[in-house]
Protein backbone atom coordinates (compact mmCIF):
# COMPACT_ATOMS: atom_id res chain seq x y z
CA UNK A 1 0.00 0.00 0.00
CA UNK A 2 2.87 2.36 0.54
CA UNK A 3 4.00 2.65 -2.84
CA UNK A 4 -0.14 3.05 -4.07
CA UNK A 5 -0.50 6.13 -6.19
CA UNK A 6 -2.77 8.30 -5.30
CA UNK A 7 -5.47 7.40 -7.66
CA UNK A 8 -5.46 3.78 -6.19
CA UNK A 9 -5.68 5.02 -2.70
CA UNK A 10 -8.42 6.79 -4.25
CA UNK A 11 -9.97 3.89 -5.30
CA UNK A 12 -9.91 1.99 -1.90
CA UNK A 13 -11.22 4.50 0.09
CA UNK A 14 -14.39 5.11 -2.61
CA UNK A 15 -14.66 1.37 -2.29
CA UNK A 16 -14.61 1.28 1.45
CA UNK A 17 -11.45 -1.30 0.90
CA UNK A 18 -9.98 0.77 3.53
CA UNK A 19 -11.17 3.65 5.28
CA UNK A 20 -9.25 7.49 6.07
CA UNK A 21 -8.55 6.57 9.63
CA UNK A 22 -6.93 3.39 8.56
CA UNK A 23 -5.11 4.67 6.06
CA UNK A 24 -4.06 7.75 8.18
CA UNK A 25 -3.29 5.51 11.24
CA UNK A 26 -0.70 3.49 9.00
CA UNK A 27 0.89 6.95 7.52
CA UNK A 28 1.27 7.99 11.86
CA UNK A 29 2.90 4.97 12.47
CA UNK A 30 5.18 4.86 9.88
CA UNK A 31 6.55 8.20 11.29
CA UNK A 32 6.07 7.04 14.37
CA UNK A 33 9.13 4.65 13.36
CA UNK A 34 10.88 6.24 10.91
CA UNK A 35 10.66 9.60 11.92
CA UNK A 36 13.23 9.75 15.24
CA UNK A 37 16.16 9.01 12.96
CA UNK A 38 14.90 11.19 9.42
CA UNK A 39 13.54 13.47 11.24
CA UNK A 40 11.63 14.33 8.39
CA UNK A 41 8.32 16.30 9.76
CA UNK A 42 8.52 18.79 13.30
CA UNK A 43 5.44 18.44 14.00
CA UNK A 44 3.10 15.28 14.11
CA UNK A 45 -0.51 15.79 15.74
CA UNK A 46 -1.95 12.48 15.58
CA UNK A 47 -5.64 13.73 17.33
CA UNK A 48 -6.11 16.41 14.77
CA UNK A 49 -5.25 14.32 11.50
CA UNK A 50 -7.41 11.59 13.09
CA UNK A 51 -10.12 14.42 13.80
CA UNK A 52 -9.38 15.10 9.99
CA UNK A 53 -9.81 11.67 8.77
CA UNK A 54 -13.00 11.07 10.35
CA UNK A 55 -14.66 13.30 8.53
CA UNK A 56 -13.43 12.63 5.57
CA UNK A 57 -14.90 8.69 5.88
CA UNK A 58 -18.09 10.88 6.30
CA UNK A 59 -17.77 12.44 3.46
CA UNK A 60 -16.48 9.07 1.40
CA UNK A 61 -19.90 6.98 3.11
CA UNK A 62 -22.04 9.78 1.98
CA UNK A 63 -20.67 9.88 -1.37
CA UNK A 64 -19.37 13.15 -1.76
CA UNK A 65 -15.99 12.19 -1.49
CA UNK A 66 -13.76 13.78 -4.21
CA UNK A 67 -10.06 12.57 -5.72
CA UNK A 68 -8.01 13.79 -2.62
CA UNK A 69 -10.76 13.23 0.48
CA UNK A 70 -9.18 11.09 2.82
CA UNK A 71 -5.74 11.05 1.46
CA UNK A 72 -3.26 12.44 3.92
CA UNK A 73 -0.97 14.72 2.57
CA UNK A 74 2.52 16.15 4.39
CA UNK A 75 1.86 19.97 4.76
CA UNK A 76 6.21 21.75 4.54
CA UNK A 77 5.81 23.53 7.73
CA UNK A 78 5.94 26.91 6.23
CA UNK A 79 2.18 27.21 5.39
CA UNK A 80 -0.05 28.40 8.19
CA UNK A 81 -2.40 25.76 8.98
CA UNK A 82 -5.19 27.07 11.84
CA UNK A 83 -4.72 25.50 15.08
CA UNK A 84 -0.97 24.08 14.29
CA UNK A 85 2.16 25.11 15.03
CA UNK A 86 3.75 26.57 11.66
CA UNK A 87 7.63 27.17 12.42
CA UNK A 88 9.22 27.62 9.10
CA UNK A 89 12.15 25.91 10.72
CA UNK A 90 13.01 28.50 13.26
CA UNK A 91 13.11 28.95 16.58
CA UNK A 92 11.19 32.61 16.10
CA UNK A 93 7.85 31.19 15.51
CA UNK A 94 9.04 28.25 17.45
CA UNK A 95 5.92 28.77 19.43
CA UNK A 96 3.10 30.19 17.16
CA UNK A 97 -0.09 28.37 16.39
CA UNK A 98 -1.04 30.00 13.01
CA UNK A 99 -4.63 31.73 13.95
CA UNK A 100 -5.58 31.34 9.97
CA UNK A 101 -5.13 29.03 7.15
CA UNK A 102 -3.22 29.45 4.00
CA UNK A 103 -4.93 29.39 0.95
CA UNK A 104 -3.06 26.24 -0.23
CA UNK A 105 -4.33 24.10 3.35
CA UNK A 106 -7.96 26.28 2.75
CA UNK A 107 -7.70 24.23 -0.54
CA UNK A 108 -7.10 21.24 0.34
CA UNK A 109 -9.23 21.26 3.32
CA UNK A 110 -11.93 21.68 1.26
CA UNK A 111 -10.79 18.98 -1.37
CA UNK A 112 -11.26 16.41 2.45
CA UNK A 113 -7.49 15.74 2.69
CA UNK A 114 -6.02 15.32 5.73
CA UNK A 115 -3.04 16.78 7.31
CA UNK A 116 -0.45 14.50 8.02
CA UNK A 117 2.21 16.75 10.13
CA UNK A 118 4.66 19.57 9.21
CA UNK A 119 7.21 18.41 7.61
CA UNK A 120 10.94 19.76 8.39
CA UNK A 121 12.92 22.89 6.50
CA UNK A 122 15.59 25.09 6.09
CA UNK A 123 15.01 28.00 8.53
CA UNK A 124 12.27 30.51 6.43
CA UNK A 125 13.36 28.31 3.36
CA UNK A 126 16.88 29.83 3.16
CA UNK A 127 19.51 26.48 2.56
CA UNK A 128 19.83 23.45 0.06
CA UNK A 129 20.43 20.86 2.75
CA UNK A 130 17.82 21.19 5.04
CA UNK A 131 20.75 21.74 7.80
CA UNK A 132 19.78 25.18 8.63
CA UNK A 133 16.38 24.29 10.07
CA UNK A 134 16.51 25.55 13.73
CA UNK A 135 14.92 21.60 14.46
CA UNK A 136 17.60 19.58 13.06
CA UNK A 137 19.03 18.18 9.94
CA UNK A 138 17.11 15.93 8.18
CA UNK A 139 18.99 12.53 6.75
CA UNK A 140 18.41 11.30 3.29
CA UNK A 141 16.28 7.85 3.11
CA UNK A 142 18.43 6.67 0.37
CA UNK A 143 21.49 7.41 2.91
CA UNK A 144 21.64 8.48 5.94
CA UNK A 145 25.02 10.03 5.57
CA UNK A 146 23.88 12.43 2.40
CA UNK A 147 21.54 15.65 2.51
CA UNK A 148 17.82 15.59 1.61
CA UNK A 149 18.43 19.15 -0.35
CA UNK A 150 16.48 22.04 0.88
CA UNK A 151 15.08 23.89 1.42
CA UNK A 152 11.81 21.23 1.38
CA UNK A 153 13.93 18.23 2.78
CA UNK A 154 11.61 17.20 5.28
CA UNK A 155 8.86 16.80 2.81
CA UNK A 156 11.27 15.29 0.52
CA UNK A 157 12.54 12.38 2.69
CA UNK A 158 8.48 12.26 3.93
CA UNK A 159 7.73 11.08 0.12
CA UNK A 160 10.84 9.03 -0.65
CA UNK A 161 10.96 6.96 2.85
CA UNK A 162 7.05 6.73 1.87
CA UNK A 163 5.90 7.87 5.60
CA UNK A 164 3.21 10.41 3.22
CA UNK A 165 1.88 9.62 0.14
CA UNK A 166 2.50 12.83 -0.88
CA UNK A 167 3.50 16.36 0.42
CA UNK A 168 3.70 20.07 -0.52
CA UNK A 169 6.86 22.41 -0.62
CA UNK A 170 7.46 25.81 -2.04
CA UNK A 171 10.85 26.86 -4.37
CA UNK A 172 12.43 30.50 -4.18
CA UNK A 173 15.02 29.25 -6.02
CA UNK A 174 15.34 25.58 -6.57
CA UNK A 175 13.29 24.46 -3.33
CA UNK A 176 11.53 21.84 -4.59
CA UNK A 177 12.97 20.98 -7.52
CA UNK A 178 16.34 20.17 -5.88
CA UNK A 179 15.13 17.70 -2.62
CA UNK A 180 12.99 16.39 -5.16
CA UNK A 181 15.96 15.46 -7.31
CA UNK A 182 18.26 14.20 -4.21
CA UNK A 183 15.63 12.08 -2.85
CA UNK A 184 14.28 10.80 -5.70
CA UNK A 185 10.96 11.62 -6.16
CA UNK A 186 9.11 14.01 -8.57
CA UNK A 187 8.02 17.54 -7.97
CA UNK A 188 6.74 20.58 -9.61
CA UNK A 189 6.97 24.06 -9.08
CA UNK A 190 4.50 26.06 -10.81
CA UNK A 191 4.94 29.42 -13.02
CA UNK A 192 4.84 32.19 -10.79
CA UNK A 193 1.00 32.83 -10.15
CA UNK A 194 -0.44 30.00 -10.65
CA UNK A 195 -0.22 28.70 -6.59
CA UNK A 196 -1.64 31.25 -4.11
CA UNK A 197 1.14 32.69 -1.72
CA UNK A 198 -1.28 33.90 1.10
CA UNK A 199 -0.15 32.48 4.47
CA UNK A 200 2.97 30.38 2.58
CA UNK A 201 5.29 32.74 5.04
CA UNK A 202 7.19 35.02 2.71
CA UNK A 203 11.08 34.93 2.05
CA UNK A 204 11.64 36.66 -1.62
CA UNK A 205 7.96 37.61 -2.84
CA UNK A 206 8.94 38.06 -6.45
CA UNK A 207 10.27 34.53 -6.59
CA UNK A 208 8.12 32.06 -3.86
CA UNK A 209 6.09 29.52 -5.53
CA UNK A 210 3.89 26.40 -4.10
CA UNK A 211 4.09 23.47 -5.71
CA UNK A 212 3.46 19.83 -4.94
CA UNK A 213 5.92 17.32 -3.72
CA UNK A 214 4.92 13.35 -4.63
CA UNK A 215 6.35 9.90 -5.82
CA UNK A 216 4.60 10.31 -9.96
CA UNK A 217 4.13 12.95 -12.55
CA UNK A 218 0.43 11.51 -12.19
CA UNK A 219 -0.03 12.31 -8.15
CA UNK A 220 1.23 15.88 -8.91
CA UNK A 221 -1.29 16.75 -11.57
CA UNK A 222 -3.58 15.48 -8.94
CA UNK A 223 -2.71 17.93 -6.66
CA UNK A 224 -2.21 20.89 -8.44
CA UNK A 225 -5.65 20.94 -9.24
CA UNK A 226 -6.18 21.33 -5.70
CA UNK A 227 -3.46 23.63 -5.36
CA UNK A 228 -3.72 26.14 -7.90
CA UNK A 229 -5.97 28.99 -8.60
CA UNK A 230 -7.06 32.41 -8.27
CA UNK A 231 -7.29 34.14 -5.08
CA UNK A 232 -7.73 38.03 -4.38
CA UNK A 233 -5.83 37.83 -1.11
CA UNK A 234 -2.27 37.39 -3.01
CA UNK A 235 -1.61 40.67 -5.30
CA UNK A 236 0.67 38.42 -7.07
CA UNK A 237 -2.38 35.40 -7.81
CA UNK A 238 -3.10 35.38 -11.24
CA UNK A 239 -6.53 35.55 -12.36
CA UNK A 240 -7.16 32.71 -15.35
CA UNK A 241 -9.68 30.00 -16.13
CA UNK A 242 -9.31 27.01 -13.84
CA UNK A 243 -6.95 24.18 -15.30
CA UNK A 244 -7.38 20.16 -15.49
CA UNK A 245 -3.31 19.57 -15.12
CA UNK A 246 -4.31 16.23 -15.78
CA UNK A 247 -5.80 16.38 -19.05
CA UNK A 248 -3.10 15.75 -21.47
CA UNK A 249 -1.09 13.12 -18.98
CA UNK A 250 -2.04 10.33 -22.01
CA UNK A 251 -0.88 11.98 -25.23
CA UNK A 252 2.17 10.87 -26.67
CA UNK A 253 5.41 12.55 -27.42
CA UNK A 254 6.04 12.02 -31.10
CA UNK A 255 7.47 15.09 -32.32
CA UNK A 256 8.27 16.84 -29.31
CA UNK A 257 11.13 18.87 -29.38
CA UNK A 258 13.36 18.77 -26.31
CA UNK A 259 16.11 21.54 -25.75
CA UNK A 260 19.03 20.77 -24.10
CA UNK A 261 20.96 24.10 -22.72
CA UNK A 262 24.61 23.68 -23.19
CA UNK A 263 25.39 25.55 -20.27
CA UNK A 264 23.60 22.99 -18.34
CA UNK A 265 25.87 20.12 -19.47
CA UNK A 266 29.36 22.13 -19.21
CA UNK A 267 32.11 22.06 -16.30
CA UNK A 268 30.85 21.48 -13.13
CA UNK A 269 28.56 18.67 -14.42
CA UNK A 270 29.74 15.17 -12.41
CA UNK A 271 30.07 12.67 -14.46
CA UNK A 272 27.69 10.43 -13.27
CA UNK A 273 24.70 12.72 -12.91
CA UNK A 274 25.87 13.05 -16.53
CA UNK A 275 25.44 10.09 -17.75
CA UNK A 276 22.19 9.11 -16.06
CA UNK A 277 20.68 12.08 -17.79
CA UNK A 278 21.85 11.00 -21.02
CA UNK A 279 20.20 7.83 -20.80
CA UNK A 280 17.06 9.72 -19.68
CA UNK A 281 17.14 11.78 -23.02
CA UNK A 282 17.64 8.26 -25.03
CA UNK A 283 15.08 7.02 -23.06
CA UNK A 284 12.65 10.02 -24.87
CA UNK A 285 13.97 9.96 -27.70
CA UNK A 286 12.74 5.86 -27.96
CA UNK A 287 8.94 7.82 -27.28
CA UNK A 288 9.47 9.87 -30.24
CA UNK A 289 11.42 12.84 -28.93
CA UNK A 290 13.28 14.77 -30.78
CA UNK A 291 16.81 16.99 -29.56
CA UNK A 292 17.78 20.42 -30.46
CA UNK A 293 21.31 22.34 -28.63
CA UNK A 294 19.95 25.47 -27.33
CA UNK A 295 21.81 27.88 -25.22
CA UNK A 296 21.28 29.90 -22.02
CA UNK A 297 23.92 32.04 -22.22
CA UNK A 298 23.19 34.27 -19.07
CA UNK A 299 23.34 31.17 -16.97
CA UNK A 300 25.94 31.55 -14.81
CA UNK A 301 24.58 35.02 -13.76
CA UNK A 302 21.59 33.51 -12.12
CA UNK A 303 23.81 33.11 -8.89
CA UNK A 304 24.48 36.57 -8.32
CA UNK A 305 21.54 37.59 -9.26
CA UNK A 306 19.62 35.68 -7.23
CA UNK A 307 21.99 36.74 -4.08
CA UNK A 308 21.20 40.11 -4.66
CA UNK A 309 17.23 39.90 -5.52
CA UNK A 310 16.76 37.17 -2.94
CA UNK A 311 18.20 38.31 0.50
CA UNK A 312 17.23 42.06 -0.24
CA UNK A 313 13.36 40.80 -0.66
CA UNK A 314 14.06 38.89 2.39
CA UNK A 315 15.50 41.67 4.91
CA UNK A 316 12.74 43.61 4.35
CA UNK A 317 10.03 40.36 4.66
CA UNK A 318 11.81 39.66 7.53
CA UNK A 319 11.68 42.96 8.96
CA UNK A 320 8.34 41.62 10.87
CA UNK A 321 10.25 39.33 13.11
CA UNK A 322 10.19 42.18 15.86
CA UNK A 323 9.32 40.37 19.24
CA UNK A 324 5.77 42.34 19.41
CA UNK A 325 2.97 40.89 17.33
CA UNK A 326 4.17 37.16 17.76
CA UNK A 327 6.96 34.49 17.66
CA UNK A 328 9.83 34.95 19.60
CA UNK A 329 10.87 37.78 22.04
CA UNK A 330 14.14 37.87 24.09
CA UNK A 331 14.26 37.88 27.65
CA UNK A 332 16.03 40.64 28.44
CA UNK A 333 16.48 44.06 27.00
CA UNK A 334 16.97 47.49 28.05
CA UNK A 335 14.85 49.52 25.60
CA UNK A 336 13.03 48.98 22.68
CA UNK A 337 15.57 49.21 19.93
CA UNK A 338 17.45 46.44 22.31
CA UNK A 339 14.23 44.45 22.80
CA UNK A 340 14.48 44.15 18.52
CA UNK A 341 18.35 43.60 18.35
CA UNK A 342 18.33 40.62 21.06
CA UNK A 343 15.10 39.26 19.62
CA UNK A 344 16.86 38.88 15.87
CA UNK A 345 19.64 38.13 16.87
CA UNK A 346 18.48 35.13 19.53
CA UNK A 347 15.69 34.41 16.81
CA UNK A 348 17.05 34.07 13.78
CA UNK A 349 19.91 31.61 12.82
CA UNK A 350 22.97 32.41 11.28
CA UNK A 351 22.11 31.70 7.49
CA UNK A 352 19.25 33.68 7.86
CA UNK A 353 21.22 36.54 9.60
CA UNK A 354 23.60 36.60 6.77
CA UNK A 355 20.97 36.95 3.94
CA UNK A 356 18.95 39.56 6.20
CA UNK A 357 22.73 41.56 6.31
CA UNK A 358 23.45 41.32 2.36
CA UNK A 359 20.16 42.34 2.24
CA UNK A 360 20.03 45.65 4.19
CA UNK A 361 23.22 46.10 2.55
CA UNK A 362 22.42 45.43 -1.10
CA UNK A 363 19.23 48.31 -0.48
CA UNK A 364 20.95 50.48 1.68
CA UNK A 365 21.65 54.75 0.77
CA UNK A 366 24.55 54.47 -2.33
CA UNK A 367 24.46 50.57 -3.18
CA UNK A 368 21.14 49.89 -4.41
CA UNK A 369 22.12 50.69 -8.39
CA UNK A 370 25.15 49.16 -8.46
CA UNK A 371 23.76 45.74 -6.75
CA UNK A 372 19.61 45.60 -6.62
CA UNK A 373 18.88 47.49 -9.74
CA UNK A 374 21.82 46.00 -11.49
CA UNK A 375 20.85 42.68 -10.65
CA UNK A 376 17.23 43.55 -12.15
CA UNK A 377 18.24 44.12 -15.04
CA UNK A 378 20.18 40.89 -15.42
CA UNK A 379 17.35 39.56 -14.79
CA UNK A 380 15.49 40.29 -17.48
CA UNK A 381 18.47 39.11 -19.66
CA UNK A 382 18.06 35.63 -17.82
CA UNK A 383 14.05 35.42 -18.56
CA UNK A 384 14.65 36.68 -22.12
CA UNK A 385 16.91 33.66 -22.49
CA UNK A 386 14.35 31.23 -22.00
CA UNK A 387 11.80 33.45 -24.15
CA UNK A 388 14.81 33.15 -26.83
CA UNK A 389 15.32 29.44 -26.04
CA UNK A 390 11.27 28.33 -26.64
CA UNK A 391 11.24 29.40 -29.84
CA UNK A 392 13.36 26.27 -30.65
CA UNK A 393 11.71 23.57 -28.63
CA UNK A 394 8.69 22.83 -26.48
CA UNK A 395 10.29 21.65 -23.46
CA UNK A 396 14.17 22.08 -21.87
CA UNK A 397 15.47 19.30 -20.14
CA UNK A 398 18.70 19.18 -18.18
CA UNK A 399 20.41 18.02 -15.06
CA UNK A 400 17.92 19.28 -11.81
CA UNK A 401 21.29 19.76 -10.08
CA UNK A 402 25.31 18.92 -10.78
CA UNK A 403 25.84 16.06 -8.30
CA UNK A 404 23.69 13.57 -5.99
CA UNK A 405 23.50 14.32 -2.61
CA UNK A 406 26.56 16.17 -0.92
CA UNK A 407 27.31 14.42 2.62
CA UNK A 408 25.45 15.73 5.72
CA UNK A 409 28.07 18.59 6.71
CA UNK A 410 30.09 18.72 3.81
CA UNK A 411 29.22 22.44 2.86
CA UNK A 412 27.25 23.90 6.02
CA UNK A 413 30.27 26.12 6.56
CA UNK A 414 30.53 27.08 3.37
CA UNK A 415 27.99 29.05 2.34
CA UNK A 416 29.00 30.08 -1.28
CA UNK A 417 29.90 26.50 -2.34
CA UNK A 418 26.44 26.02 -0.87
CA UNK A 419 25.06 28.48 -3.38
CA UNK A 420 26.57 27.24 -6.61
CA UNK A 421 24.71 23.89 -6.45
CA UNK A 422 21.54 25.51 -7.34
CA UNK A 423 23.01 26.53 -10.65
CA UNK A 424 20.16 24.79 -12.84
CA UNK A 425 17.26 25.70 -10.71
CA UNK A 426 18.06 29.29 -9.56
CA UNK A 427 17.18 30.66 -13.34
CA UNK A 428 13.88 29.32 -13.83
CA UNK A 429 12.64 31.61 -10.57
CA UNK A 430 14.02 34.76 -11.75
CA UNK A 431 12.43 34.49 -15.01
CA UNK A 432 8.76 32.93 -13.35
CA UNK A 433 8.92 29.72 -14.95
CA UNK A 434 7.46 26.30 -14.76
CA UNK A 435 9.99 23.57 -13.57
CA UNK A 436 10.25 20.07 -12.66
CA UNK A 437 12.06 17.49 -10.90
CA UNK A 438 11.79 13.62 -12.31
CA UNK A 439 13.64 10.96 -10.68
CA UNK A 440 15.76 9.11 -13.81
CA UNK A 441 18.27 7.24 -12.19
CA UNK A 442 20.96 6.49 -9.65
CA UNK A 443 24.27 7.73 -9.23
CA UNK A 444 27.59 6.63 -9.02
CA UNK A 445 27.13 6.26 -4.88
CA UNK A 446 23.91 5.06 -5.06
CA UNK A 447 22.15 8.11 -4.98
CA UNK A 448 19.20 9.54 -6.66
CA UNK A 449 19.54 11.61 -9.94
CA UNK A 450 16.56 14.10 -11.17
CA UNK A 451 16.12 14.94 -14.35
CA UNK A 452 14.79 18.53 -14.44
CA UNK A 453 11.91 19.71 -17.05
CA UNK A 454 11.37 23.59 -17.90
CA UNK A 455 8.27 24.26 -19.44
CA UNK A 456 7.34 27.50 -21.11
CA UNK A 457 5.02 29.91 -19.02
CA UNK A 458 1.72 28.13 -18.08
CA UNK A 459 3.06 24.69 -19.65
CA UNK A 460 2.56 22.48 -16.21
CA UNK A 461 -0.40 20.49 -18.19
CA UNK A 462 2.60 19.62 -21.19
CA UNK A 463 5.36 19.53 -18.54
CA UNK A 464 3.52 16.69 -16.19
CA UNK A 465 2.44 15.12 -19.72
CA UNK A 466 6.13 14.36 -21.07
CA UNK A 467 7.29 13.40 -17.30
CA UNK A 468 4.03 11.03 -17.17
CA UNK A 469 4.85 9.53 -20.29
CA UNK A 470 8.62 8.51 -18.85
CA UNK A 471 7.04 7.22 -15.96
CA UNK A 472 4.77 5.10 -17.71
CA UNK A 473 7.87 3.52 -19.76
CA UNK A 474 10.55 3.25 -16.88
CA UNK A 475 9.88 2.71 -13.01
CA UNK A 476 12.41 4.90 -11.44
CA UNK A 477 10.06 6.64 -9.63
CA UNK A 478 8.47 3.37 -8.33
CA UNK A 479 11.90 2.98 -6.38
CA UNK A 480 11.83 2.97 -2.77
CA UNK A 481 14.91 3.02 0.15
CA UNK A 482 15.45 0.08 2.71
CA UNK A 483 14.20 1.22 5.83
CA UNK B 1 33.54 47.75 -3.17
CA UNK B 2 35.05 45.67 -0.18
CA UNK B 3 33.55 45.86 3.13
CA UNK B 4 34.74 46.81 6.65
CA UNK B 5 34.01 46.17 10.06
CA UNK B 6 32.60 49.48 10.61
CA UNK B 7 30.33 48.61 7.68
CA UNK B 8 28.86 45.51 8.97
CA UNK B 9 28.77 47.08 12.37
CA UNK B 10 26.25 49.55 10.63
CA UNK B 11 24.71 47.39 8.61
CA UNK B 12 23.69 44.96 11.55
CA UNK B 13 22.49 47.90 13.37
CA UNK B 14 20.01 48.83 10.45
CA UNK B 15 18.98 45.43 10.56
CA UNK B 16 18.42 45.69 13.94
CA UNK B 17 20.16 42.58 14.83
CA UNK B 18 22.66 42.48 17.83
CA UNK B 19 26.06 41.47 17.00
CA UNK B 20 28.84 40.56 19.29
CA UNK B 21 32.27 41.99 18.49
CA UNK B 22 33.56 38.44 18.41
CA UNK B 23 30.96 37.44 15.58
CA UNK B 24 32.08 40.65 13.51
CA UNK B 25 35.19 39.60 11.56
CA UNK B 26 34.15 35.88 10.75
CA UNK B 27 30.56 37.84 9.59
CA UNK B 28 32.73 40.41 7.87
CA UNK B 29 34.45 37.45 5.76
CA UNK B 30 31.17 35.47 5.14
CA UNK B 31 29.18 38.86 4.01
CA UNK B 32 32.39 39.69 1.97
CA UNK B 33 33.00 35.83 0.07
CA UNK B 34 28.78 36.45 -0.75
CA UNK B 35 29.51 40.09 -2.03
CA UNK B 36 32.24 38.58 -4.17
CA UNK B 37 29.92 36.45 -5.95
CA UNK B 38 27.47 38.91 -6.61
CA UNK B 39 30.53 41.04 -8.07
CA UNK B 40 30.12 39.17 -11.16
CA UNK B 41 27.14 41.25 -12.50
CA UNK B 42 29.46 44.21 -12.75
CA UNK B 43 31.34 42.51 -15.82
CA UNK B 44 27.73 42.67 -18.12
CA UNK B 45 26.95 46.01 -19.54
CA UNK B 46 23.00 46.71 -18.76
CA UNK B 47 22.67 50.19 -20.47
CA UNK B 48 18.98 50.69 -21.90
CA UNK B 49 18.29 47.22 -20.04
CA UNK B 50 14.42 47.64 -18.04
CA UNK B 51 14.92 46.48 -14.92
CA UNK B 52 12.81 43.24 -14.39
CA UNK B 53 10.64 43.80 -10.65
CA UNK B 54 8.59 40.69 -11.11
CA UNK B 55 7.82 37.70 -12.92
CA UNK B 56 4.37 38.25 -14.68
CA UNK B 57 3.51 42.21 -16.27
CA UNK B 58 0.76 42.48 -14.24
CA UNK B 59 -0.49 45.66 -12.44
CA UNK B 60 -1.84 45.32 -9.00
CA UNK B 61 -5.66 44.64 -8.24
CA UNK B 62 -7.94 47.61 -7.35
CA UNK B 63 -11.07 45.98 -5.09
CA UNK B 64 -14.47 47.38 -3.92
CA UNK B 65 -13.72 49.78 -0.94
CA UNK B 66 -15.41 47.52 1.52
CA UNK B 67 -14.65 45.39 4.80
CA UNK B 68 -13.92 42.42 3.96
CA UNK B 69 -12.36 40.67 7.03
CA UNK B 70 -14.02 39.94 10.16
CA UNK B 71 -12.92 41.71 13.63
CA UNK B 72 -10.28 38.42 14.95
CA UNK B 73 -8.05 40.67 16.83
CA UNK B 74 -8.35 38.18 19.79
CA UNK B 75 -7.21 34.98 17.77
CA UNK B 76 -4.33 37.18 16.32
CA UNK B 77 -3.04 38.39 19.54
CA UNK B 78 -3.22 35.16 21.37
CA UNK B 79 -0.04 34.23 19.73
CA UNK B 80 1.34 37.51 20.66
CA UNK B 81 4.33 37.88 23.38
CA UNK B 82 2.56 40.49 25.55
CA UNK B 83 -0.86 41.91 25.17
CA UNK B 84 -2.96 44.03 27.76
CA UNK B 85 -6.25 45.50 26.89
CA UNK B 86 -6.11 44.44 23.21
CA UNK B 87 -3.11 46.57 22.94
CA UNK B 88 0.60 45.09 22.00
CA UNK B 89 2.96 45.92 24.75
CA UNK B 90 6.46 46.87 23.85
CA UNK B 91 8.89 48.82 26.43
CA UNK B 92 8.89 52.66 27.31
CA UNK B 93 9.82 54.59 24.24
CA UNK B 94 9.10 57.80 25.70
CA UNK B 95 9.34 59.17 29.32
Amino acid sequence: MINSSLKQLAAQLAAKKISSRELTQSYLSRIETLNPDLNAFITVDAEKSLMQADAADKLLAAGLGGVLTGIPIAQKDIFCAQGWRTTCGSKMLGNFIAPYDANVIERFNVAGAVNLGKTNMDEFAMGSSNETSHFGKVKNPWDKLAVPGGSSGGSAAAVAARMAPAATGTDTGGSIRQPAALTGITGIKPTYGVVSRYGMIAFASSLDQGGPMAKSAEDCALLLNTMAGFDNRDSTSLDRPVEDYARDLAQPLNGLKIGLPKEYFAEGLAPDVAQTIEAAITEYKKLGAQVVEISLPNTQLSIPVYYVLAPAEASSNLARYDGVRYGYRAPEYKDLTDMYKKTRAQGFGAEVKRRILIGTYVLSAGYYDAYYLKAQKLRRLIAQDFTDAFKLCDVIMGPTTPTTAFNLGEKSDDPVSMYLSDIYTIAVNLAGLPGMSIPVGFGANGRPVGLQIIGNYFGEAKMLNVAHQYQLATDWHQRMPIL
Amino acid sequence: MSLTEADVKRIAHLARIEIEDKEVAPVLGQLSNILGLVEQMQAVNTDGIAPMAHAQDVSLRLREDRVTESDQHEAFQAVAPQVEAGLYLVPKVME
